[in-house]
This record gives structure tokens, sequence and C-alpha cells, in this order.
């Protein structure tokens, strides 16, 4: 059994300011998941009469992407996975943990260690998908496509949608998340009659949100739980150059 | 059966399907006769959804493209949090790319049979038909499904089936599939068609002159507490497996929007039938939140076994062949460590329960890979399974190339829910109820991978067609705020939520959760008797009782309050866990995930009684000390003949 110091960020809501406060939690079995860990204290605080600490989580097998802290600077923690995926067996009795929300102007802070991850879906919205209304769609064999393609379009598919890429990027910059979006698409044939359009928005719409821009630095791809690969960010500068060079107007 | 604990009303019948024409006919039939809505009159029709998940994403997405009004409202910060994500092996499809003789005739058939023969025909018949439509129109969003070097559709199989007919992407099938309906939901957002309600949880039902017309809602950032109004309201708000506080479900997943409808006047049908997965990593601690399953496929390869001797503490690897107990091996040779979900459940309890569970408390069986890896060579298993090991190492920190898995059964699906008729309508006109959330088409028990085909069949191409017939009398007189069934469910919820605030006792919501969870897991879990039943029926009014006068919920209403959130949800779970465990008592037979200890075959299997329960039971909400009504629907096999299942 271990015990550990958290310094965690509390805030009350978006409009006020929020400050670290110190907890200490003992009894920490190293098989509890690092949430686990958190409703252990929770748990404590109410009975305490304390407000306990709000995060956000939900699926708890790191797939719904609804989780995510940073653990002492690092986005979700030591080990490369979703929090909820975290063990406190990667921590050592006495640890000191700084426990914050995602940090970046485009997530701002709901409650404690819970923010608001919209700018995320207006970036879908604005052009993530193929338009294909109910019922119109051929045979699923009409299409070939060739498995490589299909394997790449998977990986990037693969994105959660957690916001660590943000979090952790120097310049808050969305574009792991959207190029993911980007490649995924744009690799399969079913992609390709919007493929100009689709990058032009999705892109125009992540320069509309408080992100910042890309600079190739990569922590973004080092944190991300599903290791969505950087060759994304390449896809997208490759189509985002094919737009414009066939005389597309950018939206922003 | 002693009458004080139901009593039993007039049955009830679906209406809708054409019986007059032959089962194949019928889908086709009904959407002839249903009527229809002109597209300009769509945009004077307003459709609430509640809930983002396989069955709510697919239709809000749909009925916005069809060119109604749609409001959609979720708890989550997004739609692509919703649970369907988490979907792990596949989606099943009558397109016999395999040419191995399916067939849609096929999957109705396996369908009605791997649900024990308790589920309605004409719904199962319909579902395997829009089957393969769902695969077209997914391929066509960018899903990308596995495939094979031809650049066509890979296939595999699934429990229950002798055919290939199961579609994947990895181990990650309802991921990319939820995406393809939140992409198309995201769509109709971006052009203003869907009204988006994210953070946003439903508590009650507005019924005005017998017509489901609203929902009353809170706001779960601000705390607000409003209500909407629409022509009609489908509920895709999913399953109740968290009922049991441990499961494979998410954090979130809840009753509450079916069980305040219910509480309103829809019917909840057969709500004991849930299924328990058999290969889910076992419990380690108290403070344990969830489970996480380990893919079925597992049992390929892995051979499931416990020591001979009670007690025994040895590490696997030094208990020797002669002292291992390959049970499932041995009680059915046939089909061996491939028996289906609820089978391989019952044993592994069985085994524990003889006190031969490993593990530190002893709830666990082994599943053991050294033959396969000795057979195929490591590098083998790690091809097939990788990503299945490395999540194992994760949760346990072992390494189950060397030591093997340990393996407990969960709680994973529930398919009792809302009854609902052919055309997805629940017993109130205008509510709709699709996905997991209603009794579905799974009968007893569900086969794996048609829980994603049940949940787009519903929304992309099921309701679409069948709400027209119900809004083409729509639209209804507005209703507005001031109206008295609206101020009284606002009231009502303002009441609860006051309520749940100011108890101020000495008990968190989590613990009320566990002890109720346990309580069902022992007494209404994998096999239930009237012992069990009658002591749980006992005991969940006492948990009620005292968590209404006992329960510590923090903070205040107008704020995030993540705690008053599950305080309300773990109030509708002891409401419904009542409910369940009557079901369960009620119904004397063993049926799919259902398996009452009275009602075996020698041999311990599931024995069914056709003559006294092949219906569907469907029960009505009464106040707390008035037994529930029981309403029955008969099920008529038309197509499908009655048989026992046997896997020796």
């Amino acid at each position: 059994m271990m015990s550990l110091t958290l310094r965690i960020w509390r805030q009350r809501d978006r409009t006020q300011k929020g400050k670290m406060v110190t907890y200490h939690v003992t009894d920490v079995s190293p098989d509890m998941s690092f949430l686990e860990m958190l409703d252990v204290l929770n748990e404590k605080l109410i009975l305490d009469g304390d407000d306990p600490v709000a995060f956000d989580h939900d699926c708890r097998e790191g797939i719904c992407g609804s989780c995510g802290l940073m653990i002492n600077g690092i986005a979700h923690g030591p080990e490369q996975a979703t929090v909820c995926q975290l063990h406190m067996r990667s921590f050592k009795d006495g640890d000191v943990l700084d426990i914050e929300p995602w940090r970046s102007g485009g997530f701002p802070v709901v409650k404690d260690l819970a923010v608001d991850r919209s700018a995320f879906d207006r970036i879908i919205s604005a052009g993530g998908f193929i338009s294909v209304p109910t019922g119109t769609a051929p045979d699923a064999h009409a299409v070939p496509v060739p498995k490589k393609d299909a394997d790449a379009a998977f990986d990037a598919a693969t994105c959660i949608g957690c916001g660590a890429c943000v979090a952790a990027c120097p310049n808050g910059s969305a574009m792991l998340f959207t190029a993911a979006k980007v490649a995924h698409l744009g690799l399969l044939p079913q992609g390709q009659p919007e493929r100009d359009a689709r990058v032009l928005k999705m892109v125009g719409q992540q320069d509309a949100e408080d992100f910042g821009g890309c600079s190739n630095i990569g922590e973004c791809s080092a944190v991300c739980p599903k290791g969505i690969s950087m060759e994304t960010i390449s896809r997208l500068n490759h189509d985002l150059l094919g737009a414009l060079r066939a005389g597309a107007v950018p939206t922003s | 059966m002693p009458l004080e604990l139901f009593t039993v009303g007039e049955p009830i019948a679906d209406t809708k399907a054409p019986r007059d024409v032959p089962i194949k006919d019928r889908w086709n039939e009904r959407r002839f006769r249903a009527r229809l809505v002109n597209p300009a009159n769509r945009r004077r029709l307003s459709v609430i959804v509640v809930g983002t998940g396989l069955a709510g994403g697919s239709a809000a997405a749909t009925l916005a493209e069809m060119g109604y009004r749609v409001k959609n409202f979720w708890f989550q910060d997004s739609p692509r949090r919703a649970h369907s994500v988490a979907a792990q092996g596949g989606i099943n499809a009558a397109k016999n790319y395999r040419n191995d003789g399916d067939s849609v005739h096929r999957l109705f058939y396996d369908t009605v049979k791997g649900g024990d023969f308790r589920s309605r025909e004409d719904n199962v018949h319909r579902l395997a038909e829009v089957s393969t439509a769902i695969i077209d129109q997914c391929v066509a969003q960018g899903v990308p499904f596995a495939r094979e070097y031809g650049g066509l559709l890979d296939n595999r199989s699934f429990g229950g089936a002798q055919v290939s007919r199961t579609f994947y992407a990895r181990g990650q099938t309802g991921q990319q599939l939820l995406y393809g309906a939140y992409q198309a939901l995201e769509r109709q957002i971006g052009l203003g068609n869907v009204e988006q309600h994210p953070r946003t949880e439903m508590l009650d039902l507005i019924v005005v002159d017998g017509r489901a017309r609203g929902i009353v809602v809170r706001h779960l950032i601000t705390g607000e507490i409003t209500s909407h109004m629409a022509d009609v309201v489908v509920l895709a708000s999913g399953g109740y497996s968290n009922v049991f506080y441990l499961s494979t479900n998410a954090k979130g997943s809840n009753v509450t929007a079916a069980w305040r409808a219910h509480k309103r006047g829809a019917l909840f049908a057969n709500p004991c039938y849930t299924q328990i997965h058999p290969t889910c990593i076992p419990v380690s601690g108290d403070y344990q939140s969830k489970l996480t399953l380990m893919s079925e496929s597992l049992r390929n390869d892995g051979r499931v076994w416990v020591p001979k001797e009670r007690g025994d503490t040895r590490d696997p690897r030094e208990i020797p062949e002669d002292e291992r107990d390959y049970y499932l091996e041995r009680i059915y040779p046939a089909f061996g460590n491939l028996v289906p979900r609820d089978i391989a459940s019952r044993q592994a309890k069985n085994v524990c329960d003889e006190g031969r569970g490993v593990g530190p408390n002893g709830l666990g069986v082994y599943l053991d890979f050294s033959d396969a890896i000795q057979r195929l060579g490591k590098k083998a298993i790690e091809a097939k399974y990788g990503n299945l090991f490395d999540m194992y190492n994760r949760i346990t920190g072992e390494d189950a190339y060397e030591t093997g898995m340990r393996i407990y059964p969960a709680v994973h699906y529930t398919m009792g829910g809302l009854w609902v008729d052919y055309d997805l309508q629940s017993t109130i006109p205008g509510l709709f109820v699709i996905g997991e959330a209603n009794f579905s088409d799974h009968g007893a028990n569900r086969l794996g991978a048609s829980a994603l085909m049940q949940g787009l069949a519903d929304g992309y191409f099921v309701l679409p067609n069948t709400i027209n017939d119900y809004l083409a009398d729509g639209p209804f007189p507005k209703v507005d705020a001031t109206h008295p069934a609206v101020v009284e469910a606002e009231q009502g919820v303002r009441a609860q939520t006051e309520k749940l605030l100011s108890i101020n006792g000495t008990r968190t919501v989590a613990s009320f959760h566990r002890e109720l969870g346990k309580l069902m897991w022992d007494l209404c879990g994998m096999e239930r008797s009237e012992e069990s039943l009658r002591k749980a029926l006992d005991r969940i009014p006492e948990i009620r009782q005292e968590f209404w006068t006992n329960v510590k919920v923090s903070g205040e209403q107008g704020i995030f309050n993540q705690n008053l959130e599950h305080a309300g949800r773990v109030a509708d779970f002891i409401e419904l866990a009542e409910l369940m465990c009557v079901d369960a008592l009620h119904r004397n037979e063993s049926c799919g995930g259902h398996f009452r200890a009275e009602s075996q075959t020698p041999e311990g299997e599931a024995l069914r009684d056709d003559e006294n329960f092949a219906y569907v039971a469907a029960w009505e909400y009464t106040p707390e000390g008035v037994p529930p009504v029981l309403h029955r629907e008969a099920l008529e096999y038309e197509y499908v003949h009655l048989a026992q299942r046997s896997y020796k």
C-alpha cells in the first residue's frame, strides 16, 4: 500500500479563478487505476463534507476518450495510455503528484479537472465526414479498397478525441486531431469527392477555435494514447496544399 | 406463485406487423401500409432523440436528413463518447460474402434460437433483412472495416453461428461504427438540422393528452432544469447493466431515462434477462470501479481450468497437469472451451462456489495459453491477440504469455428494456424506444456481434420508416411551459433534486450502489432461485428506505455536481432492481441468460417451460407498496420450431 501527496487544480466553474489544493491519500493499492485512486479521495471528501474533485470519465477502458489529466506536466501521465488505463503501480510510495486539467485556450475549464472540448466536435462538424445520407449507399463490395489503405485509414481513425495532443502541444495546436480525420477519410476511395473541401473546412474551423498553430514538435504524438502518427500531419499538409493549388479559397 | 408479488393485467400484443402476409414480406408490407409525411411537412415536425450511441446517433442523423427538426440530448460532453464506442468484436450481416450458406433466413433462425425462443419472430426477421444495408451504409461513410488483400471485406465467425458473417474493424468495431454515425450526426448539426444538447440528462417524460410530448432535463454544468417539447420522443438511452454496480458498461451508463418513462406508463419488458460475459478480468479490490472484457475470441486458443483441489494457492506453472481440472472440456467434450456465453459463465461460478477459484479472492479461473504457445509459437499468439495481452498486462501487471490469464464472468448487456411494438413504439403513444433501451430482438440471450447490428438497424432503417406513420397525424397542438403536465413534471424533478441534496446522511451514493450491485450479483445474477430472489426482495426495500433517509450527496444543484447525477441514477437502479427480482421470481423456468436453479435438466442445463412461459413479461409501474402488474405478450413461432439447446 502507498501514500501519496496530490496537488490538484480546483476551480468552481469557468468564470472563477482556480488554485492548486493539496490532499493526502493513504492505502493506495498498486492495482488501482489512477481514476479509482481519485474515486477513493472523492469518497473521503464527500464524507468530510467537502466538494469532490470533478473529472470527466466514462468507459474506463481507454476507448471513449472522456478522461484526461496532466500528471506532473505530462498529458495522461507516465504511460502512453489514457488515465483510466494508468495504474498506481506506475508510481511509488511518497510520490508528490501535480494533477491539472488539460491546459489550452481551446479547452476552457468547466470545473476542476473537467474541460470543454466541444471545439473538437465543431471541427468534425465543419467537414470531418463523408456526405452519404442513409439509404443511398451502393453494395459494400462495389468499391474494393486496397488493404494497406484500409489499414492506414484504420490507424488514423482510432483517434478517441481525448485532447491529449492539444494539452501536450506547447502551441496548444489541434493539428494531430484534425489530421487524423483528414487522413482517415482521405485514404479511402469513398472520401475522395470531398477531399479538398474537407481539409479546407476542417483547418478553417480549427483556426477559428482558440488553438495554436502546428510547428511539428511532436509532443502530440508522443502522448497520444492511440499512437496516432505525425505522418497524418504530413498528409494534412499535403492535402491542404493540393486543395489550395487546385484553386480553392481558404476559409480562414 | 403468491399473489402479493404482482397482479395480472390484460394481455398485450403487437398490432403493427402485417401478419396476413408471409414473414419475408412483412417489413415491405409494413412500409407500404405506413402513412408518409411529405418533405414540406417534415419541416414542421420536431423529434426529440435522447442518446447518441449507435441507435440514437444514427436515428438523429437520419431523421434530420429526412427533413425533420431534431433535438438531440446526451449526458457526455460529446456524442462520440456514447458507450457503443467500447464494443469490440463485430457486427453481423447476412451478406453471404463467404458463400458458406448464409442467408437472411439463416441469420433470422440463428438469432431466434440463440435467444432461446423468447423473441418476437417478426422483429428478428426484419433485423436480419436490414442487416445487409447497414454494412453498405457504413462502408460508404468510410468505416475502415478489416479487408482482405483483394480489397474486399473480411469476415469472421462468432458464437452461435456456423457461418462467417461478422464484419469487424480489429477489436474496435463499435468505435468505428459509432464514429460513422457521429460524423453523420455532426454533419447535420453543422447544417443546422439538429439542435444539440450536450451534457444534458433526461429526468422525466412529459405526457400530454396521452401522448409523449417532451422531456424534462437537467443541464449537468449549470444545474438548470428545463423542459423541451416536440411532436414525438425517441429514447436511445442504452441498457441497465450498472444495476449490478460492477459491469463492463461505462460508469455513466444508467437506466434513468427509460425508468422515468416507465413511471409515466411505458411497460418494461423482461427486466430479468441479463447477459453475463464469461471472459472478463476479475475484481481486484473493493475500490474496483468497473470490469473489463477480454474478447470471447480468446477461447479459441485458451484452455479454461482450475486446480482439482480446493484452496490450492500454488503458482499455476507449478501445478502439474494431472492436478488441473479442465472443467469445460470435461463436462462438454463436444464444444469444450467454446460453449456459449451463458454456459461458460455458469460453470465458472460453480467451480468457484466449490472453493476451487483462483486469484486473491478466489473469484477467478485460468485461461491458459501454454498449449497454444507450444503448438503455434508465441509469435502467432501475439499476432492474433497481442492487444488483449497488452491490455491484460496494463490492468493486472501480469504477463499472460507466462502465467495465463485469470478471468471471471461479468455483466455485459441487458436484453430487457421498454416494451415496443413492431414500429418500435412503446405503450405510450409518441414514445419510441430503440437500441439496447428497448426489450429488443434478442429474446433471453443475445448472440455476439448482434448488438451493433440491432442498434444501427433501429436507428438507420427501422425507426425512420415507422415514425412517419405516427407523425402523419401531427403537428400536434402546441404545448407551452405553463401546461399543467409540464409544470407538474418539472416540479417533480426539482423536488427530487432538492430532496437528494437535503438528506445529508452518513453514507455515500457509491456505497449504496456497491451494496445494491453486490446483492443483485449474489442473488439475481448468474443463477437465481426462489430462495435467493425472496431474500433480495426482502432486502431491496430496506436499501431503498435507507437510501432516502441516510444518503449523503455533496454540493449544490446549480453547479457541475457528478455526485448528484450519480444519486439520481442509483435511486432508479434500486427501483429497477426490485422489478428485476419480481420478474426473475415469476419466471419459474430457465431460458438464455436467466437461469433458475429449480429449472434444469438432470445434466444441469437450462430447462425452458414453453407451455407456461413462452411470453414476453411486460410490467406496468405501480407506486411503492402496490405490486406491479404483469401484461403478457404471447410468443408464437410460425417459422422456427421450439427446441432444447444442447452443447454436449
